[in-house]
């Protein structure tokens, strides 16, 4: 599903460049639970962005879905992002003023669906993260497992190839992570690839393989003891 | 990028951003409500004093000037100073065959009487006229007819009453033509009533030229004359030669300035017009000034919410949002902002102009006229606030599509 062959990445520092990633290879398969770990600095947000088409990288390959990765504008690159892509973020990043059916339905906006058939496929989905009776709330009605929720829902809704979680418990109590957790858990068993940045050791456990970065290369790279289906 | 403002979703996002965020919107709003409102009322009430004067002097032409005498200042030719002149039926000819340009000269003769009809009394200005007096300052009939040739030449007892007169001697609904009054203790029938604008005394009642000379006793002697000039001629021109005239006639100093009096109406009508189309000016000017300072506030507005909305911003093109569809929604919101505050504006403006209207209406003597704003004014504001709205709506929407989605994420 990702795959990518000495990746590098670095940022202009004024007159410096700052080499954040320095040679990555990594392959995530379909269907994969993975979590990528790291200490701050390490450049694993800095993959994530890659990862997700919210950046480039300078050098190297990377495949998603099979399609090498290259030249991408900016309209592009929305466009792939919209199809194989879902995003959850730590701060959730729910639009405010929008309530959880309509959040969840904003990228089907961008698909270009009909209004009636978003709002059935949003409710549809937040019905799956058990949130079907509080649609009509907005986000700071819901507590931060419930705004996680609504994230996840949305990052669902498109039926992307790759679930993108970039800390996706780091604003939530450790029973709400578990939750919350438990959610993606059963979301990779229905099939979905999924990848996790997290530097914390329980919630990297509870994936089904972790990949350490350290200093922008990767230190190791194993399976964990969950069970995979 | 056409197919996305037929949509409707497009607009729905539109109205929910916008709905969502009422307080926002509202002042967003204001500056080009201001501005609208202000045009659209100032321009009403341009027009309305425009009305108002043209209703005024409408029933002159515009390029006539009145001369009458005076008393001489200056000596001249063995003449002490002070004599007192008097302009007769002679100097009208000299004028109608002596100045170039002359249309018409028509000679009028006033005085006061006292009129009766029943067992009123009143006194009011009678006007000895010719029908051509007709030519020069419109008469508005209401009903029967203005003094004609056969009432001159016959010299009978007719008159002509102002609407004034008839609302003091008759009551109202009452129909007088063909109905006597006394006039000097002369029986006169009424063969028309007039409404004129408001041009004092010499429009109570006009009578024939000849009968006020017989029956006042005035020979040739006139009290003042109307001169109007042919298109193409200058109405200063023909004053100063018909004045230059009247002074050879009748023995006046040449630098005398204070023996021929003279009203140029052409001149009046300059300035008026002058001061009209300044005021028009100075509202368009003021109107519009407002309208770009409310469209910039706009602008000003949404680049500030841009930045606020930098992180949903990013949200959406994460989600997938195209850069082109932030473009669009941004110029989108920018123009339904400035038009819907500029319907607004015209709405409450043509509300403040139906208010002073129907005040208007109630008032004797109205300040403002049919104040109004024509259509393709209105439509013109219109089109031109779609067309600022969009251009002001490039800059912050610019502005939301340099930000990369990810450094949109990463603000805080």
């Amino acid at each position: 599903m990702i795959t990518i062959k000495k990746l590098h990445k670095s940022y202009p520092i004024g007159k410096d460049f700052l080499h954040v990633l320095k040679g990555i290879d990594l392959e995530v398969k379909e269907g994969e639970f993975v979590s990528i770990m790291g200490s701050s600095g390490s450049g694993k947000s800095t993959l994530l962005n890659i990862l997700g088409l919210l950046d480039v990288h300078d050098e190297g390959e990377y495949y998603l879905n099979g399609q090498l990765i290259h030249d991408l504008d900016e309209r592009k690159a929305a466009i792939l992002r919209n199809k194989f892509l879902g995003f959850v973020f730590q701060s959730f990043n729910l639009i405010s003023y929008k309530t959880a059916v309509e959040n969840v339905a904003l990228p089907l906006y961008y698909k270009g669906l009909g209004r009636k058939e978003r709002h059935e496929k949003a409710l549809e989905y937040l019905e799956k993260v058990g949130l079907k009776e509080w649609a009509n709330h907005l986000p700071n009605e819901l507590s931060g497992g419930q705004k996680q929720r609504v994230a996840i829902a949305r990052a669902l809704v498109t039926e992307p190839k790759v679930i993108l979680a970039d800390e996706p418990t780091g604003a939530l109590d450790s029973a709400t992570s578990d939750t919350v957790m438990e959610i993606l858990g059963d979301i990779n068993k229905e099939g979905m690839t999924i990848v996790v940045i997290t530097h914390e050791e329980d919630i990297a456990e509870m994936t089904h393989r972790i990949v350490r970065l350290k200093d922008g290369i990767i230190t190791s790279d194993e399976k964990t003891n969950q069970k995979v289906n | 990028m056409l197919k996305n403002i037929f949509d409707k979703d497009t607009w729905q996002e539109i109205s929910e951003v916008l709905r969502k965020n009422k307080f926002r919107t509202a002042v967003t709003m204001l500056g080009v409500f201001w501005g609208v409102f202000l045009l659209v009322s100032l321009l009403g009430a341009a027009r309305g004093l425009k009305n108002k004067f043209d209703q005024e002097l409408g029933d002159f032409a515009t390029n006539s000037v009145f001369i009458w005498a005076q008393t001489t200042s200056k000596p001249f030719k063995g003449f002490q100073k002070g004599r007192p002149i008097t302009l007769n039926l002679k100097d009208v000819e000299i004028i109608r065959n002596g100045v170039e340009g002359v249309e018409y000269v028509v000679p009028r003769n006033q005085t006061t009487s006292t009129v009766k009809y029943k067992t009123r009394k009143v006194s009011f200005g009678i006007s000895g006229d010719y029908p051509f007096l007709a030519e020069v300052q419109k008469q508005n009939l209401v009903f029967g007819r203005f003094i004609d040739h056969l009432d001159v030449e016959e010299k009978r007892k007719v008159c002509v009453i102002s609407v004034d007169v008839y609302r003091q001697l008759f009551n109202e609904g009452e129909y007088v033509i063909g109905r006597y009054i006394s006039i000097n203790d002369i029986n006169f029938k009424i063969v028309g009533l007039n409404k004129n604008g408001r041009n004092g005394p010499s429009d109570d009642i006009n009578i024939p030229f000849t009968t006020f000379q017989e029956i006042y006793n005035k020979g040739e002697d006139i009290s003042w004359m109307m001169i109007t000039a042919n298109s193409g001629y200058n109405i200063n021109d023909v004053e100063n030669q018909a004045k230059t005239l009247l002074k050879i006639a009748h023995n006046i100093n040449p630098e005398d300035t204070r023996a021929l009096g003279s009203f140029n109406f052409g001149e009046l009508f300059k300035k008026l017009t002058g001061f009209l189309s300044g005021m028009q000016f100075l509202t368009i000017f003021v109107g519009i000034s407002t309208l770009i300072a409310g469209v910039f506030a706009i602008g000003n507005i949404l680049l500030i919410t841009v930045k606020e909305r930098t992180k949903e911003i990013g949200v959406r093109r994460a989600l997938g949002a195209k850069p082109l569809e932030i473009k669009m929604q941004i110029i989108l919101e920018s123009v339904t902002l400035t038009l819907f505050a500029g319907v607004l504006g015209i709405i409450f403006g043509g509300f403040i102009l139906y208010l002073i209207n129907a005040f208007s209406e109630n008032s004797p003597e109205p300040i403002l006229v049919n104040a109004s704003v024509s259509i393709p004014i209105v439509l013109a504001a219109l089109g031109t606030l779609i067309l600022m709205g969009s251009l002001i709506g490039l800059i912050p929407a610019h502005r939301a599509i340099i930000i990369k989605p990810i450094d949109a994420l990463r603000e805080e």
